[in-house]
């Protein structure tokens, strides 16, 4: 036991050069982009009371949230798992106003459970949400945020999965399932077990009903797909066809917007079925079994702080984007190596280096190693002109 | 190019005919082959031959596109990440509790199962309301009662004649078991044309 100190807890990892400095060039990158589509950075707190983190999300949530009891209060807190909620406070309650409110951030989360992959248990959420607004264009401007988002990370080659919660729970409504049987008919779905939802239906719904919810298993493809389930989904009421009808004029648009995009439709595709009310979309990229940017419409979240505003929004793990990315971030500024010499003239150059923005290392009276061991690849060295910098 | 996950034995075997319908081919026989990368009579399709309950982590990460898995390994890995839209309807059996001939329930204290399919034996009695001690085997469950280490077991059943040989015989159905097309939710996706077209064959070929 004693030799496994260094050990980090499972799913918790940490970043050393050079790649820390990359993560950080990226994420000050990506601040000044959402900043460009005005977007303002938030930073929330690591730690809240727990009913605030929790708000109007699902189960999934609460289990994933790490909590403790408060010793100056004797309440509940939680380590957030996911900055959404948090996002969606600050709007609720710091900004008094009607008028849209665009917001980012930027963090580590902590996850109490690994998630099916084994992965990571402390992503670096990075995300965008925008309050105040309820329609296809607020939608699209999140989605393309996204994207923009994806190719500052050196991620081209990518795919957009798009589905829409309202069509499902607007055919089960209509059908007359109860929560039970939908919860059921959802897990069959995610799964696109469609033998067994259709033995679940037999005798449970009308068999009008039963062929349009199986229908949803087929109904996936280019835009395209939207006219044909649009016919399939001809009596499928109200809410269902008010939903289908939103999510193709979101198509039209995101079409419009990014013609070389490749968008994929897909209306059994549910994330975040439990708090998500109406578009949700996941971006994947070839060769990662696992979607690497998400999001959707959530527009009842602040309710419970006073005000239901419409939001919508995006996240994903900055390390994993990194990961899928293939760009060459800047290298770490090589540092130029100083000998430990007390000339004044010496630290006048030193100092004029620094200013011009190079990286110079002073070496230390009596330390082990030189300019080599010390990852210099320039020295500075003396002259009949004074201080040069050479290479090594 | 698409890779197919499968297990060898049984469940390769029955899956040749439904590949054949899609007009795949294996270049070699796995069970004289000693590799684990089987090539196809198509350039663009490969297939993987791996221990049956690898074959949802293999598709789950996308280490392949597709795969064959019964529905006892699905219901005891998850099934997270994945998509299983066909019922192939091959290597057919239960899911079932067996004990010894007769017997009624433990005198005192817990009912002891031993299974190698931990989860769906703590859900199957969790639904029934009963606590029990699970006991997790790798194999030849049915030894389990016999030496006193459990009361029951908890295992698939075909012919039940290895419960019969080992003076067992079988309590309660959980689930009927046939084995299943899975695919990566990525891969689905991305590779869509190409997937759609050789699930409407193989389903084709099933029905």
């Amino acid at each position: 036991m004693k030799d496994q100190r260094w050990i980090l807890p499972e799913g918790i990892e940490e970043v050393a050069p050079p790649r820390a400095h990359e993560l950080e060039v990226l994420r000050r990158e990506l601040v000044d982009l959402y900043a460009t589509w005005g977007y303002r950075l938030i930073m929330p707190p690591m730690v809240e009371y727990l009913e605030s983190l929790l708000v109007g999300s699902a189960r999934d949530l609460d289990l994933d949230t790490v909590k403790f009891v408060d010793q100056v209060s004797g309440r509940m807190m939680g380590i957030r798992a996911d900055m959404t909620p948090q996002a969606a406070r600050i709007d609720a309650h710091h900004f008094h106003t009607d008028a849209p409110v665009r917001l980012c951030y930027l963090g580590t989360v902590l996850h109490a459970r690994p998630d099916a992959f084994g992965g990571t248990r402390s992503p670096l959420q990075v995300g965008c949400e925008l309050y105040g607004h309820d329609g296809a264009d607020s939608d699209a401007e999140i989605i393309t945020l996204m994207l923009a988002t994806l190719r500052a990370t050196g991620i081209n080659d990518y795919f957009v999965d798009l589905g829409h919660v309202g069509i499902f729970r607007g055919l089960a409504r209509h059908a007359g399932l109860d929560t039970v049987s939908e919860a059921a008919l959802f897990d069959m779905l995610q799964r696109k077990a469609r033998p067994e939802m259709s033995d679940y239906l037999q005798g449970r719904v009308t068999p009008g009903n039963a062929k349009m919810l199986l229908a949803l298993v087929e109904l996936n493809g280019a835009a395209s797909m939207l006219e044909e389930a649009a016919e399939v989904l001809a009596e499928a009421g109200d809410e269902a066809r008010a939903a289908l009808a939103e999510l193709q004029e979101l198509a039209r648009m995101l079409s419009r917007d990014n013609p070389d995009v490749n968008f994929h439709y897909d209306l059994a595709e549910l994330r975040g079925y439990q708090y998500q009310t109406g578009v949700v979309y996941a971006a994947l990229v070839p060769g990662v079994g696992r979607e690497v940017a998400r999001g959707g419409r959530y527009n009842e979240i602040g309710r419970v702080f006073g005000r239901a505003r419409p939001a919508t929004g995006f996240s994903a793990d900055l390390k994993t984007l990194m990961v899928a990315g293939s760009r060459l971030n800047s290298v770490e500024n090589v540092p130029i190596y100083a000998p430990a010499d007390s000339d004044p003239e010496l630290r006048e150059r030193i100092a004029q280096l620094r200013a011009s923005g190079e990286s110079v290392l002073r070496a230390l009276p009596g330390q082990h190693g030189g300019a080599a061991e010390t990852g210099c690849r320039r020295q500075l060295v003396r002259s009949a002109s004074g201080w040069q910098v050479v290479d090594l | 190019m698409l890779t197919i996950a499968l297990s060898k034995g049984r469940i390769f075997k029955e899956t040749l005919p439904l590949l054949a319908a899609a007009g795949i081919n294996p270049a070699e026989d796995p069970e004289t082959s000693r590799k684990l990368i089987l090539p196809t009579n198509l350039d663009d399709v490969q297939l993987l031959i791996v221990r049956a309950s690898d074959v949802p982590t293999y598709v789950q990460w996308g280490a392949a596109d597709l795969g064959v898995a019964g529905k006892d390994v699905l219901m005891e890995h998850g099934g997270d990440g994945l998509y299983e839209p066909i019922d192939l309807k091959i290597a057919k059996c239960k899911l079932m509790v067996a004990g010894p001939v007769g017997f009624k329930g433990p005198a005192h204290g817990r009912l002891r199962v031993a299974s190698k399919f931990v989860n769906s034996t703590r859900a199957h009695y969790a639904a029934k309301g009963q606590q029990v001690d699970v006991i997790k085997l790798y194999g030849s469950m049915e030894l389990a009662p016999l030496v006193g280490l459990s009361d029951v077991i908890v295992d698939v059943v075909d012919t039940g004649n290895t419960l019969r040989a080992n003076g067992l015989e079988p309590m309660e159905h959980i689930a009927e078991i046939s084995s299943r097309l899975i695919v990566n939710r990525a891969a689905m996706k991305m590779k869509h044309a190409r997937i759609k077209a050789f699930m409407a064959l193989v389903e084709a070929a099933v029905a």
